[in-house]
């Protein structure tokens, strides 16, 4: 009485709901990458002298660095220069000076994602920055914003209008020495987001970026910067989609998190690039530096990921805790199928006395894939009292799939305490079989059972984002019963 | 109602059930008694459709359908219900969405509208309380780290919400407390009704004390060897499975204890 055969196979089939192409005139860089191409992309983007300093310092450290291979996945050798790095819909001027001057082609890719960006569809209470490819093409609610002193804008607006912030925090949690992907992000980077709370404000929104991915054979390179400045708070959501496509692409992303006494950043991630086939050709190569730095005491900085997508992923938003009582937070649903490899995790870096930290990572796998939980907990000399949490939980669907957790702790202070909880378990038959005889459908027994799992995760996400992850992790489900 | 005829099952290879026949009507309620390992669960398992079973041969048709060629959902919505043995622990998924999502299934499968949370959280509070359940229980997850008493009664209050048209109670006895196992059996009369077939198994005839059945079966491996009334399950008590030539140690030694306490 299984499910057959077929009709798993008919499930698998069903397609990637944002596979689609959006067919627009680009500029697009020819592939390649050079110091003249990296000299281009800063005079496109009018960048100031420092810019493309930083730019070419990077560019050539890069050069002199190794792809790492450390990490549980094993992809084809990627040829940097049959990569094109900046591809951006035409338009008339620099910049869209309202969203009338945007190209209503690019209007209507995400209002067909659900991020309407015309002002009478605007989603209520969330500021988004949409990046297309290369640029961001438009940033919602700036002024009610700007009106309660929050920067909200694209990285690029930002090196222009506040190079001092920019030349201040660009790099100083993430230097371009810090790892191959970082380095090329660096020397390429094209758009992102820019945020800066000053002190003492609430942002009274969530913001968000979408980033979508569009034109083939090129690389996003999105670079984030957020600075919440003293006793502040910020909560930002991103998304993420890319079209269905045979060839990988590649999306090498850094981001940035600054917070000073007493400041809060809440950082979530759903993302969803598009992950291949279900025999494995395709799919976005995710390989992303995310780090915050808990300079101020006090401070704290949670980050809240659900990963479904994407052929590889290779990410570990992390936390340098320096302030004094400050605090890390890491929520992690991990979902994999098919042929899709996830290695994530987070770094817990305590350095100042009284931090803490909380690791809560699920990860899913099912069909042949493969995810691995990689975590770092480090304690420093100065770190009295610091204490960590971690809790790494694994659920296999079927026999063909792989979970395997890396948990490193260091520790080079005797008073941090240190607590580590891991699980495996399986989907199994009997709950299976269970909610089938009380009438359920099986992928929606599956997806229940999952997303039970992944509760203490959900809970952590914005509201309106928490049912959107729920669904997702359906979607992603779908054809994983048989 | 329920026509089972000549049924034969295995499980890796091995025959179980060796041509069970039996029939049960709309308003009856039907034991079936029998030492372990006679085939009382697999039985139950196979009626529900879980594929860990293979039916090797036989028939069975629940109002005239074939039940045998549909899936277990599909099995479920048509009006078989299965409270089961053991039930199975579903962290982090509450027992109030089980059991909504479940009702709404059925629902959805009958053309009727489904229920929403408020509607829902009404029903089920005045369920809990048929089956002396806390309320609070709905927000558990489902059946995790419930006691053996209060997953049993879990499940009898999931029949009472489904309201189904053959209910088969799996061991629904075994584990329970006398307290406990008098609030089973008044969950399991309230289930009773001229429209419900109940196939109830068990090992002991206590159960019977409380729900009062119209016929008793006796299973010894893999067919049935007696059927008779509610006099044949005290006939067990009293004599043990010896007299019909069945070899069951541990309720020889059970109706030896009971013998030798009278």
């Amino acid at each position: 009485m299984a499910t057959t055969e077929q009709e798993v196979n008919e499930l698998i089939k069903r397609e990637y709901e944002h596979g689609f192409v959006t067919e627009i005139e680009t500029d697009t860089f020819e592939p390649g990458l050079n110091e003249d191409v990296i000299a281009r992309l800063s005079a496109i983007k009018k960048e100031p002298e420092f810019m493309l300093e930083w730019r070419l310092k990077a560019y050539r450290r890069w050069l002199e660095m190794k792809e790492p291979n450390w990490a549980h996945v094993g992809y084809p050798k990627i040829d940097y220069n049959s990569i094109s790095y900046y591809s951006a819909p035409k338009r008339k001027e620099d910049m869209p000076q309202s969203l009338d001057d945007i190209d209503p082609e690019l209007l209507r890719t995400y209002e067909k994602l659900g991020i309407p960006l015309h002002e009478r569809a605007q989603l209520a209470g969330v500021a988004v920055d949409a990046v297309f490819d290369s640029v961001s093409v438009a940033t919602t609610f700036k002024e009610p914003l700007a009106k309660a002193g929050v920067i909200f804008c694209s990285i690029s607006e930002a090196v222009r209008d506040y190079p001092e912030l920019v030349q201040k925090y660009l790099g100083s949690v993430v230097p371009h020495t810090d790892n191959y992907f970082a380095g090329l992000n660096a020397a390429v980077f094209s758009d992102g987001t820019f945020v800066y709370v000053p002190k003492g404000v609430r942002c009274p929104m969530e913001l968000s970026t979408y980033f979508r991915i569009n034109a083939a054979n090129t690389g996003q390179f999105e670079r984030t910067l957020i600075i919440a400045d003293e006793g502040s708070y910020v909560s930002y959501l991103e998304g993420c989609t890319a079209p269905m496509r045979d060839e990988n692409q590649l999306h090498a992303a850094v981001v940035e998190l600054v917070a000073l006494d007493d400041a809060q950043i809440k950082y979530s991630t759903v993302q969803n690039w598009y992950p291949g086939d279900e025999n494995g050709k395709g799919g976005i190569f995710n390989f992303v530096t995310k780090r915050a730095a808990c300079i101020g005491k006090n401070s704290k900085v949670s980050w809240t990921q659900v990963e479904t997508g994407s052929a590889v992923t290779w990410k570990y938003p992390s936390c340098i805790l320096r302030g004094e009582n400050s605090v890390g937070e890491f929520y992690s649903v991990a979902l994999t199928h098919n042929y899709q490899q996830a290695d994530t995790g987070t770094k817990m870096i305590h350095l100042g006395k009284n931090t803490s930290s909380t690791i809560i990572s699920k990860g899913i796998s099912a069909g042949k894939s493969s995810n691995t939980y990689r975590g770092l907990v480090k304690f420093g000399p100065r770190a009295e009292g610091a204490r960590n949490f971690t809790q790494c939980d694994s659920l296999l669907i079927g026999d063909r799939c792989g979970a395997h957790t890396f948990p490193y702790i260091e520790s080079l202070n005797k008073s941090a305490i240190v607590e580590h909880e891991a699980t495996t378990s399986k989907v199994s038959d009997e709950q299976m079989f269970l909610c089938r005889q009380r009438g359920i459908d099986p992928e929606q027994a599956v997806s229940m059972i999952v997303n039970g799992f992944c509760k203490e995760v959900f809970k952590e996400l914005p509201m309106e984002f928490a049912v959107e992850a729920g669904k997702l992790l359906e979607v992603s489900l779908e054809g994983s019963v048989g | 109602m329920l026509s089972i005829k000549n049924l034969h099952a295995s499980v890796e290879g091995k025959e179980i059930l060796k041509g069970i026949n039996l029939e049960i009507n709309a308003g009856e309620v039907h034991a079936i008694m029998g030492p372990n390992g006679s085939g009382k669960s697999t039985l139950a398992q196979v009626l529900a459709g879980n594929d860990a079973f293979d039916v090797t041969s036989g028939e069975v048709t629940l109002n005239g359908d074939n039940l045998l060629e549909k899936e277990t959902e599909a099995r479920a919505r048509d009006g078989v219900f299965l409270a089961f043995q053991y039930p199975v622990e579903i962290p982090g998924v509450s027992n109030l969405q089980f059991m909504r999502t479940a009702v709404n299934s059925m629902r959805h499968h009958r053309g009727e509208s489904e229920m929403n949370a408020a509607e829902f959280m009404k029903l089920a509070r005045e369920v809990s309380k048929q089956v002396d359940l806390d309320p609070a229980f709905l927000k558990r997850g489902v059946n995790e780290g419930f006691s053996g008493g209060e997953k049993k009664r879990n499940e009898i209050m999931q029949a009472l919400l489904l309201q189904p048209k053959l209910a088969i109670l799996d061991e629904t006895d075994s584990g329970l407390d006398i307290d406990a196992l008098k609030v089973v059996a008044d969950g399991v009369n309230a289930l009773r009704s001229k429209d419900r077939g109940i196939l109830m198994i068990t090992h002991y005839q206590r159960l019977l004390d409380h729900i009062v059945p119209d016929y008793v079966h006796v299973l010894a491996e893999g067919r049935i060897v007696k059927s008779g009334g509610r006099e044949l399950a005290l006939e067990l008590e009293d004599r043990g499975y010896g007299w019909l030539g069945i070899k069951d140690e541990a309720t020889d030694a059970d109706s030896a204890l009971s013998n030798s306490a009278h």
